[in-house]
């Protein structure tokens, strides 16, 4: 265990629920080489399927985990080694391999989400990390902080995490107490108040790409560096998916509407839509997004342009889009002068869930500077 | 010739009151008649339950009532309607299956219902009305509104247990809630005597602890005084009552009744001597309050506006097929 | 949503939130709030089984005790959400039907149609179902076939926490008069609910598991029973899609349809007796409307046509098994 030249490949744990994934299928053969980020086996929840990154170089040595087959999280699902560690180190390894005990639900959970009473409201968030830079993750119209689960852990590794849900999102506060951009600005600014975040590296999708450009334009004090990834606020076109998602009722009306968000639709799955649907159905939610909605993107076009207030002034800044964007077309990526910009191929309106390594890696990349 | 207006002393309605509940008689048995004869000529489909004969109880009750009051009403239940302020045309349609009906002709003269008036329906099943209305007392105390709620039944449905369970609700919950026995003698063909175990429905309503009034429901102003006292006594918390009327019913239970469960000249002695109508106006007439003109002119207007009712009706619209799934969540 | 409760405590939650929020909700029966006019403890039992324990003292005059007399009070319920309240009546057993039917099914189910679309009706009538308590044939009775034959009434049977709030929410906001059929050996299932309000529509069935061999369609507890054969199967390669119907009136069709469609099995899974149950509703169904794409014949699981009865060994074979379902999938398959 202690045999650095030995790595385990096991299940992850993407978000709080998860206890257990499917092994859908293997990306590589035995012997294939394996550099950091390389997807090597696909892996599917209740909630969402991904693939399985290699987080150290070396040779898949073992596959372990059998296709259409389900494990608890953390199982040893393959092993990657050095070419010159022998096949009888590996069969040992896999042998005696122990999965760390799974940590106590409630424990877990405590420490997973908190809620802080803001002048905005109680906002649920969670935090990661201990690290010196912050990061305040800010999820988009609709979304809530388990948006980030694929991205959060790896964040935090080299810094203090933040993820919160706005007001009418996830289990924040159902009600808004402005209008609009200027409600979320608010709410954000209260956030980082009540939580004494001085200064942060914003990392906004989509909504909450306008939010922190926003926020950079009238609190320029609490904004050492902005990520916008396929983010409003940079250009006027917007897709149908907002009235779209206003609009869906019921599983079948959703699920269409949520496989817009994807380059790769498979990855809506049925507890993905059952969640939306869930949190579409709390009390004060059908308001506020419809009013939200009318104040960003009447007449589907976007209202506010808060990049425009960032001129000679603007942070530094890293943009990233999906190639594949069917809500805010990734022309809009070149539309901020003076920021760095990453389109990424094979990936949809979510790339940071669909491309989680590349995009974790960029952003921690813009953070250290 | 017109009367002097001053009742004052003699009668306990002024002149306008008393004309007000004369017309409110006479447009019931117009109605009642008119339905009697066209029932005959085949004009009208299913079940009709006539009035006829009972006008003074329904409208004594009544005329102490607003909108905001709710009553249920029973199978005979077109005389409780009018006396509430239901449109003779609505009902008058609906009993004639029109679309143009006060229920578009989904219920007819059983179901005929309106409860912008405070008529929460005729009701095909015997006293299915009393639970109902501690439920219309109940939202009226719990509102604080003032209202009360009044359930008809006959001397049959007074053998029901929904109707006995509803009188220990009301007393138990002390509800704004009148329980009217319309006594007539006679559920459907079977007597009053033989299937009524007490003789006195003051006694049964003491048995649930609530008070129990009778008076003769032919004479339209004792009904008149003893609800007056009674619905009072509800508005002002002071809970549930029950009254009995007893009363005269002038024709079969439905419609084609033979009756021949009628003593010999029961039927003849009624028309001539126990006509609640007749008795009214000869009261009012003879203390000189309202001339025999002044009526006259009412039931000329009130044949009228029955002949209308019938015209209207007999023209309307039927219901299409698009009205059968109408009204009605459909799940299948 | 990490928040689990049970089906007990959701739907006390959902009575709770809804008072609040509109002052037309009142709750009552038999015993709801125990105690009334005794000189002992007030809330003394808060419902036969708990359910709606607590809430008297934090909606004082809006739960009411009613004298055992459910003729009377079900309608009077019913009369005074002809009168614009929303009443939520408990019927503490649904086999107590058989004495204040009349008032469900002759006066608040045929209001809205014979009045001609002039009277809404919003009552709620809550009330146990089910075998498996050991509480014999007059208190155990799967009866929803009876009240989803009346045309006018919805007929809504949770299988968990979650679904138990939302569509006792929805049943209370609906304008049509709701049987809520709650079953007691549900009570103390945890699952995560929302502490927040919601509403879940009616007419929505709940895919519980994606498959492609099998549907079977369901409700109420045989949801957990049918998941229990799901899973079994799925270790011999069989893999079932089970669908949780949530409301039986009005039903979702177009799933069950969709599903066996899909995959040409359809088992139908019911509580109720045999003769005009839910099963057989939805077996006439799917047959009419799916019948080339059937593969094998249509299954039903339900107890035997027997009252329900009290020893614990007759009971837990009339109650349909795991086993039973997944002999039922195997024997469709097999044709």
């Amino acid at each position: 265990m202690t045999d650095t030249r030995i790595v385990p490949i096991v299940m992850p744990k993407w978000g709080l629920s998860m206890k257990e994934g499917k092994v859908t299928g293997w990306l590589l053969e035995d012997g294939s080489k394996i550099n950091p980020g390389d997807a090597i086996l696909e892996v599917e929840t209740d909630k969402i399927a991904g693939a399985v990154e290699a987080h150290e170089a070396g040779v898949l040595r073992r596959r372990v985990g059998q296709p259409d087959t389900v494990y608890p999280v953390k199982t040893l699902l393959g092993v990657i080694a050095d070419p010159s560690v022998p096949d009888s180190e590996i069969d040992a390894f896999v042998s005696s391999y122990v999965a760390p005990a799974a940590e106590e639900d409630e424990e877990d959970q405590g420490q997973k989400y908190e809620f802080a009473d803001t002048a905005a409201g109680s906002l649920r968030y969670a935090k990661r990390g201990t690290g010196a830079e912050t990061v305040v993750l800010i999820h988009g119209f609709g979304g809530d902080l388990d948006n980030w689960l694929f991205n959060i852990d790896a964040l935090a590794e080299k810094a203090t995490v933040y993820a919160l849900d706005l007001p009418g999102h996830g289990q924040s506060v159902k009600k808004l107490e402005k209008s609009g951009l200027a409600a979320m600005v608010a709410a954000l600014n209260a956030f980082m108040d009540k939580l004494s975040i001085g200064k942060a590296h914003l990392v906004g999708h989509s909504m909450g790409g306008a939010i922190a450009l926003q926020m950079a334009a009238d609190h320029p004090d609490k904004v050492k560096s902005l990520t916008l990834i396929c983010s409003a606020g940079l250009g006027g076109e917007i897709g149908s998916y907002v009235d779209d998602y206003v609009a869906a009722q019921g599983r079948k009306d959703l699920k269409p509407v949520l496989e817009q968000l994807f380059a790769d639709k498979s990855l809506v799955s049925r507890q993905l839509v059952d969640d939306v649907l869930k949190y579409k159905r709390l009390d004060g939610v059908e308001g506020i997004l419809k009013s939200l909605s009318a104040s960003l993107f009447a007449g589907r076009k976007q209202q506010d342009a808060p990049a425009a207030k960032l001129a000679g002034k603007l942070p530094p800044t890293l943009i990233i889009w999906g190639k594949e964007d069917l809500i805010i077309p990734a022309s809009h990526a070149s539309l901020l002068p003076g920021a760095r910009v990453h389109v990424i191929e094979g990936a949809g309106h979510m790339v940071f869930m669909e491309k989680a390594s590349d995009v974790n890696n960029l952003i921690k990349a813009h953070i250290a500077g | 010739m017109t009367a002097p207006n001053s009742t004052a002393g003699i009668f306990p309605l002024d002149k306008k009151g008393l004309l007000k509940a004369y017309r409110t008689m006479r447009t019931i048995r117009e109605f009642e008649e008119r339905l009697h004869a066209d029932f005959a000529k085949g004009d009208i489909p299913g079940f009709v339950h006539l009035y006829a004969g009972e006008e003074a109880a329904g409208t004594g009750i009544m005329m102490h009532l607003e909108d905001k009051d709710r009553i249920a009403s029973t199978h005979r239940g077109h005389g409780h309607c009018i006396a509430k302020g239901v449109d003779p045309n609505g009902m008058m349609a609906e009993i004639y299956g029109k679309v143009t009906g006060s229920c578009r002709g989904k219920g007819g003269s059983m179901h005929i219902a309106d409860l912008s008036k405070g008529m929460m329906g005729a009701n095909g099943i015997l006293g299915a009305g009393a639970p109902l209305v501690c439920g219309a007392a109940l939202a009226a105390k719990y509102r604080g509104d003032g209202a009360v709620a009044i359930c008809f039944v006959g001397d049959g449905a007074s053998n029901q247990g929904t109707f006995l369970e509803s009188l220990n609700l009301a007393a138990v919950w002390n509800l704004p809630a009148i329980f009217v026995v319309e006594n007539n003698g006679y559920a459907e063909s079977t007597s009053r005597d033989y299937a009524v175990a007490v003789d006195s429905y003051v006694d049964r309503a003491a048995g649930f602890g609530l008070p129990g009034v009778t008076v003769d429901g032919l004479d339209f102003f004792a009904v008149y005084e003893a609800a007056g006292e009674i619905i009072k006594r509800a508005r002002e918390g002071g809970g549930p009552a029950l009254l009995e009327c007893k009363m005269i019913r002038m024709y079969g239970h439905f419609e084609g009744d033979q009756q021949t469960y009628r003593a010999k000249g029961e039927l003849e002695d009624i028309r001539a001597n126990k006509d609640c109508i007749k008795m009214f106006s000869q009261r009012v007439t003879e203390a000189g309050v309202i001339s025999r003109g002044e009526l006259d002119a009412i039931d000329r207007e009130v044949v009228a506006e029955i002949q209308q009712a019938v015209a209207s009706a007999k023209a309307a619209p039927l219901p299409t097929a698009a009205d059968l799934t109408t009204d009605v969540y459909v799940s299948y | 949503m990490a928040r689990k409760i049970s089906m007990r405590q959701a739907i006390n939650e959902a009575l709770d939130q809804e008072m609040a929020r509109d002052p037309n909700v009142i709750v009552m029966g038999e015993d709801i709030v125990g105690g009334a006019g005794g000189e002992g403890e007030e809330d003394a039992w808060g419902g036969v089984l708990g359910v709606t324990k607590g809430l008297h003292a934090k909606h004082k005059g809006k739960l009411l005790d009613t004298p055992l007399s459910e003729s009377a009070y079900i309608g009077a319920a019913i009369g005074a959400a002809a009168c614009g309240m929303r009443p939520v009546a408990e019927l503490m057993f649904l086999d107590f039907m058989g004495v204040c039917f009349d008032q469900i099914f002759n006066q608040a189910a045929k209001f809205k149609y014979m009045f001609g679309g002039k009277a809404e009706t919003p009552v709620v009538i809550r009330a146990m179902v089910g075998a498996g308590f050991r509480a014999a044939a007059q208190h155990s009775q799967m009866l929803t076939p009876l009240f989803v034959h009346i045309p006018g009434l919805k007929v809504v049977c949770p299988s968990n926490a979650y679904d138990a709030k939302g569509l006792l929410i929805q049943s209370i906001r609906d304008n049509d008069p709701v049987i809520f059929c709650e079953h007691k050996n549900l009570y103390g299932l945890e699952t995560e609910v929302p502490a927040e309000s919601y509403a879940i529509p009616f007419g929505e069935a709940n895919v519980v598991r994606e498959g492609k061999h099998a549907t079977i369609v369901t409700y109420g507890m045989m949801v957990n029973r049918s998941m229990e054969a799901a899973a079994a199967l799925a270790k011999q390669g069989v893999e079932c899609e089970v669908i949780d119907l949530r409301t039986l009136s009005p039903i979702d069709w177009d799933t069950v349809i969709d599903s066996a469609e899909k995959t040409g099995h359809v088992i139908c899974v019911d509580e109720a007796n045999p003769r005009c149950s839910i099963a057989a509703d939805v077996s006439a169904m799917v047959s009419q409307e799916c019948f080339k794409a059937l593969k094998g014949s249509i299954q039903m699981v339900t107890p035997p046509h027997t009252p329900v009865p009290f020893s614990p060994v007759l009971e837990d074979l009339y109650i349909p098994s795991a086993d039973s379902i997944a002999k039922a999938v195997k024997k469709s398959l097999a044709h």
